[in-house]
């Protein structure tokens, strides 16, 4: 069947509600919530601070290391047993790629900074949203970056590249296809791209333009949320 | 812990103050928030102590009444200390702090009979419902004990059964019918630091204390659990003051739920 | 053609664009990419002739010679001292640079500074990040006594300071605390009532909030005046 209306009434080319919040977790150097339709993600990042065991450090450059963890009530069916997984263990090696183009941790040797990412709930696009609340918190724990990081998932769904998946439409059909993007925007690099499913050639090209365009505008938001936990100081 | 600022707590105390100005008996201020984890959990809810954040969810599935008590329902509680929340806690298996943390939050919502088991089972011997009640700090500004009990109560709260289609969970689909939540136990902890005794500490009270007590308290003012922590002993009439302060706070409590 | 895209003390986030050209030049936490200068942190936009700087809004602290900071014992050897000063790796107090005293070799260092103890120290050497020197000798260096200690980003402290330490002798002013800023974030302060010390943390706590905003001083003054009153 021919996809010619989304199936909650968002244009092609349209993002679910996204919400923006820095400074969420007191404690920790930097953090932040981002929401996109239903999927919340928190973010902290800890550090820089030394690596253990020592065998791990790298002498010349800092080491970013990331962790995604679903709480177990955030999933859709049953609960999400706790502890790694398959899954969250490659998700979390691919956030850390998707920061590391922008992150430089150059002046910190030897050290870890920890990023820490929970899905307080669920409903597709999950790396994405970790990511782009990873990139959030690591600019408000003020470790350099040559650029933010937005990311934003793009797909094909019954023959139409739409952005920004809902859960509905993941299980289109039983045969959508899923492309988990993440940009620099600035600097124009994919940093994260990850997909299950078919695509033509043509077609990808056409989703990477819209998951393109579609990251520019989470990068307004996610600046937005940062200048705001400063501009709003006055009136608390 | 460092000498200096158990000193200078101690002579703060002595002056009737703390750290952040507040009486000994006093708590932060408490905000409790429902379903914010709506569309994945059954229940879930959000506690903060001032800057104390606590998470708790609510799931629900099916399983076979234990063969010990074939009528009922069960419960289980889990509490992560997740690394995001305190820079001190490790990624990893939970560590001994959090194995007792869950098991006094449970104690109490098993002891206090909050929840009705025998509404929990379906069929005797065939089914029963199990509630599965995760709890994570986000943010750990001290008194986790106090403010993962409430959490998990705010939770049940909050929860609602699925509906059941072909004898399996059709998550999407609620009933809109509340969890048989009969009593509300709630806890408080109190802690020993010196001679004084002091409710909901900060980070810093916290890394000083010598001894605590987690009491369970049923509306008519019934204890239904305890659990004595901490490097030092407590005498029984400081336990009878210890639990005097509780039973007067878990008042309090209540009106936030 | 160079062009400033951005004005001085604007707030600018990690990536953003700050000028176009080759006549601007980058300063403190900006890198030119191309024609452009680009801000690597979120900050406050500073400007001194053709450098374009970042003054950021956070961020951890880096040790510098001449740094004066506060730190904890955590260590306690044979030559030395070893000291957590906010820095991912410990620093070292030897014996001779501690004191003038004469310590017999291999007595018990722990009777001068204990663990847990906390020190006001200079750092008189950074070789490496793993490799930094702390001294004890120089007016106002030593071991803090009881007292309260907080923290405050690494970035705020030339706020908290103010020009020639106007800022922080105003918190002292009103509140007759005596109080330690360390270049590490780390304040040590004592009052002789707790409420006097609590007006203090507010205060720190406000200047730190609110150090990228014009008029703080001003406004300082007016909440410390009106504060006061109600001690």
């Amino acid at each position: 069947m021919v996809y010619e209306k989304r199936l909650d009434g968002r244009k092609f080319d349209e993002l679910r509600p996204v919400e923006a919040n820095v400074g969420v977790v007191k404690r920790a150097a930097g953090s932040a919530m981002f929401k996109i339709g239903k999927t919340i993600a928190i973010a902290a990042v800890y550090g820089p601070r030394e690596l253990y065991p020592q065998v791990f450090q790298n002498p010349t450059n800092g080491v970013l290391r990331c962790n995604y963890n679903m709480m177990a009530f955030s999933g859709s069916g049953d609960r999400v047993r706790p502890g790694p997984s398959r899954r969250s263990k490659e998700i979390s090696l691919v956030m850390e790629k998707a920061l590391l183009p922008v992150v430089d941790l150059s002046g910190y040797a030897g050290t870890v900074v920890d990023v820490f990412v929970e899905l307080v709930q669920t409903d597709a696009g999950t790396r994405c949203a970790g990511i782009c609340a990873a990139a959030m918190a690591l600019a408000d724990a003020g470790i350099p970056m040559k650029d933010l990081v937005s990311s934003v998932a793009v797909g094909r769904v019954g023959g139409k590249i739409v952005l920004d998946l809902s859960k509905e439409e993941e299980d289109y059909e039983g045969h959508a296809t899923d492309i988990a993007t993440a940009f620099s925007t600035r600097m124009g690099q994919v940093t994260l791209l990850q997909m299950d499913g078919e695509v033509s050639r043509e077609e990808l090209k056409k989703a990477l333009e819209l998951a393109k365009s579609g990251c520019e505008k989470i990068k307004e938001i996610q600046v937005k949320a940062l200048k705001a936990k400063y501009v709003g100081d006055l009136n608390e | 812990m460092s000498n200096i600022i158990r000193e200078h707590l101690l002579e703060l105390f002595s002056k009737d103050f703390r750290l952040d100005g507040r009486k000994f008996d006093q708590y932060r201020d408490i905000k409790v928030e429902y379903g914010i984890s709506s569309r994945s959990a059954e229940g879930s809810a959000r506690v903060k102590i001032g800057n104390t954040e606590v998470l708790a969810g609510v799931k629900l599935e099916l399983g076979e009444p234990y063969s010990d008590n074939p009528d009922e329902g069960t419960i289980m509680v889990n509490v992560e200390l997740l690394p995001l929340s305190n820079p001190e806690f490790e990624s990893g298996p939970p560590g001994i702090e959090a194995v007792e943390l869950s098991r006094v939050v449970d104690r109490a919502i098993r002891e206090g009979k909050a929840l009705n088991f025998k509404k929990l089972c379906i069929t005797p011997k065939e089914q029963m419902w199990i509630v599965l009640i995760d709890i994570y700090p986000v943010n750990d500004a001290g008194n986790l004990f106090d403010a993962a009990a409430l959490a998990a109560l705010a939770a049940l709260k909050d929860a609602k059964f699925p509906k059941i289609e072909d004898g399996k969970i059709s998550y999407r689909e609620s009933t809109g019918q509340k969890l048989p939540l009969e009593k509300l136990p709630l806890s408080c902890t109190v802690y020993k630091i010196g001679n004084y005794f002091l409710v909901d500490p900060v980070s810093e009270e916290e890394l000083i204390v010598d001894a605590r007590l987690t009491v369970g308290v049923l509306e008519d003012g019934t204890l239904c659990s305890l659990q004595k922590g901490g490097d030092f002993g407590l005498n029984p009439e400081e336990v009878d003051q210890m639990v005097d302060v509780a039973v007067k706070k878990t008042k309090e409590l209540r009106k936030v739920l | 053609m160079s062009k400033l895209l951005v004005q001085e003390k604007e707030i600018v986030v990690p990536g953003q664009d700050l000028a176009e050209g080759m006549d601007y030049l980058p300063g403190e936490d900006v890198i030119r990419d191309k024609d452009k200068l680009v801000s690597t942190k979120l900050g406050i936009v500073g400007l001194s002739g053709r450098l374009v700087r970042i003054v950021p809004l956070n961020g951890p602290y880096v040790p510098k010679r001449g740094d004066l900071v506060i730190g904890k014992i955590v260590g306690v050897g044979i030559g030395g001292w070893r000291v957590n000063i906010g820095w991912p790796f410990e620093a070292n107090l030897s014996v001779k640079d501690a004191t003038s005293d004469f310590i017999e070799k291999g007595s018990d260092l722990s009777k001068y500074f204990n663990y847990g103890d906390y020190i006001i120290v200079e750092i008189v050497n950074v070789a490496s990040s793993k490799i930094i020197d702390l001294s004890m000798k120089g007016p106002g260096l030593r071991k803090l006594g009881s007292g309260r200690l907080i923290t405050i980003p690494a970035t705020k402290v030339p706020r908290v300071i103010g020009k020639q330490g106007s800022m922080i002798s105003l918190v002292k002013d009103y509140t007759g605390c005596k109080i330690s800023v360390g270049q590490n974030g780390i304040i040590w302060l004592k009052g002789d009532e707790p409420k006097k010390e609590l007006l203090a943390i507010k205060a720190i706590n406000k200047i730190e909030n609110e150090s990228h905003i014009s008029g703080l001083t001003d406004r300082m003054k007016e909440f410390l005046e009106r504060e006061k009153n109600g001690l």
